[in-house]
């Protein structure tokens, strides 16, 4: 083992950061994704038709109580089962850790989002839904040229706050033998025996990009502020 | 048709069954989010006071520790306990060493859950103490309290009461978090669901079981939370008068 050793670092380079690529592409996919399922999810949430309204509440409540890595691995088992029953195919298809895990944040920062975009709507005044339907226009209308607008303005911190959450979470994929940043690390760490130099390496990088993006959040924020 | 009977039948040790299994996978689970709880609302608390003091030192410390432990992923702050620490201080390799793996990683998972945790207390009771009006403070120094005997007497027990309800959905976080603690391999809940599915093929049984424990283990947490916030409601304020 021996003291800390940087020529370790340099050499498996790309491996980690082909590692972090597949982590920030997942968290990009999943934070658009569940951003626009969130939206359908919380219209749904708030919806006066009251079946449809107990069904998003109940899907964003259980995924918000169990624990992600067991959401991670139920999707892991699921998803096959579920493209083959969308598909009619007469196996389920193998479709790996690395892409069930696509379907798996989206659907479970879905939740997560919904209600953020749910308070979103809910600071907006009521006024202003009146004036839109006063002005002609539909419930469509009126939620995506008035209310969507100014909500997710409101909630742009909150769903970039969240994002960065996402970054983290994102990390547990790597107990699938997925290899994200945190996966490559763990293999060479075990493969090289080089166990302080990589995760000292990753907590390193994640704790100066979460907290660059956390501090660019808190001036976004100050600044959406002082526009109000 | 529900094959429930496989959580009566033995596993390949014998001695028990594969419910006692997850059921004793829960009981650690149970005593690792005690353990850390407790941690986290003692540290928690330290933090969020310090953090609302005047002492430039102090603020900057209780300010660094929160991002420390909020920018790095949790799965990544397990590793470092456990794999990174032990390397890098030999006194933490020896006793590592000198006593039951299987205790190791509990501590381990205490300790790293609770300092976790306590981060996202830290802020909740900042926030808590700041929400007072600035006025308690002052009435309290000008009863001729200390300021360590204002805080004890006077701002938090409200700023407590007026925290638990993101204290409530904290603590379900713990219980949540708790599972990643499999990645050390303490042999909690998920540990144990895992382990049956990939032993007996039942996956869903398994992961349906565990789903089922951690949601009652939630809303337990949650049943109590509600209990101690009524029991300790004052009345005329925040609710308290119902």
């Amino acid at each position: 083992m021996g003291g800390f050793d940087l020529g370790a670092i340099v050499a498996v380079l790309p491996f980690l950061l082909k590692g972090l690529a597949y982590t920030v592409q997942l968290t990009l996919v999943a934070a658009i994704g569940g951003t626009l399922l969130g939206i359908l999810l919380a219209l749904a949430r708030l919806s006066s038709i009251k079946p449809l309204s107990l069904l998003a509440a109940g899907y964003i409540n259980s995924m918000r109580s169990i624990p992600l890595l067991l959401v991670i691995f139920w999707f892991y088992f699921l998803a096959p089962v579920m493209l083959q029953w969308l598909s009619g195919a007469e196996y389920p298809p193998k479709i790996g850790a690395e892409r069930s895990a696509y379907f798996t944040f989206i659907l479970f920062e879905a939740a997560y989002f919904a209600e953020i975009v749910r308070a979103g709507i809910q600071s907006i005044p009521k006024g202003q839904l009146g004036a839109a339907y006063a002005l002609g226009l539909t419930y469509p209308q009126a939620m995506r040229l008035v209310i969507l607008p100014q909500a997710l303005r409101n909630m742009l911190p909150v769903l970039l706050t969240q994002t960065i959450v996402l970054f983290q979470d994102v990390s547990l994929v790597a107990l699938l033998n997925v290899t994200d940043f945190v996966g490559a690390a763990m293999k060479i760490a075990q493969r090289d025996s080089r166990v302080v130099e990589m995760y000292t390496l990753v907590a390193v990088v994640y704790f100066v990009l979460s907290f660059a993006l956390s501090q660019g959040v808190k001036r976004l924020h100050r600044r959406i502020a002082i526009v109000r | 048709m529900l094959g429930l009977g496989i959580f009566f039948e033995d596993t390949p040790d014998g001695d028990t069954t594969w419910g006692q299994s997850l059921l004793s996978g829960l009981e650690i689970t149970l005593v690792l989010v005690l353990g850390a709880w407790l941690i986290a609302v003692a540290l928690g608390s330290v933090l969020g006071v310090v953090r609302t003091t005047r002492s430039r030192l102090w603020v900057t410390l209780g300010n660094g520790y929160v991002e420390l432990f909020r920018n790095i992923p949790l799965l990544v702050q397990f590793f470092l306990w456990y794999f990174v620490l032990p390397s890098v201080v030999p006194p933490v390799k020896r006793f590592a060493n000198a006593v039951d793996p299987a205790t190791f990683q509990l501590l381990t998972a205490v300790v790293c859950l609770g300092l976790f945790t306590a981060a996202r207390i830290a802020e909740q009771v900042k926030s808590g103490i700041l929400s007072l009006p600035r006025g308690q403070m002052m009435a309290g120094l000008a009863l001729g309290l200390t300021p360590a005997q204002t805080y004890r007497y006077v701002l938090l027990p409200m700023a407590y009461r007026i925290i638990i309800p993101p204290l409530t959905s904290e603590s379900m976080n713990l219980v949540k978090n708790s599972a990643v603690a499999y990645s050390i391999g303490l042999t909690e809940l998920f540990f144990r669901t895992r382990e049956m599915g990939e032993m007996t093929f039942r996956y869903f049984a398994a992961f349906g079981a565990a789903t089922v424990l951690y949601v009652a283990v939630a809303f337990s947490i949650n049943r109590i939370m509600a209990w101690v916030e009524r029991a300790t409601a004052v009345p005329g304020y925040l609710g308290g008068a119902k």
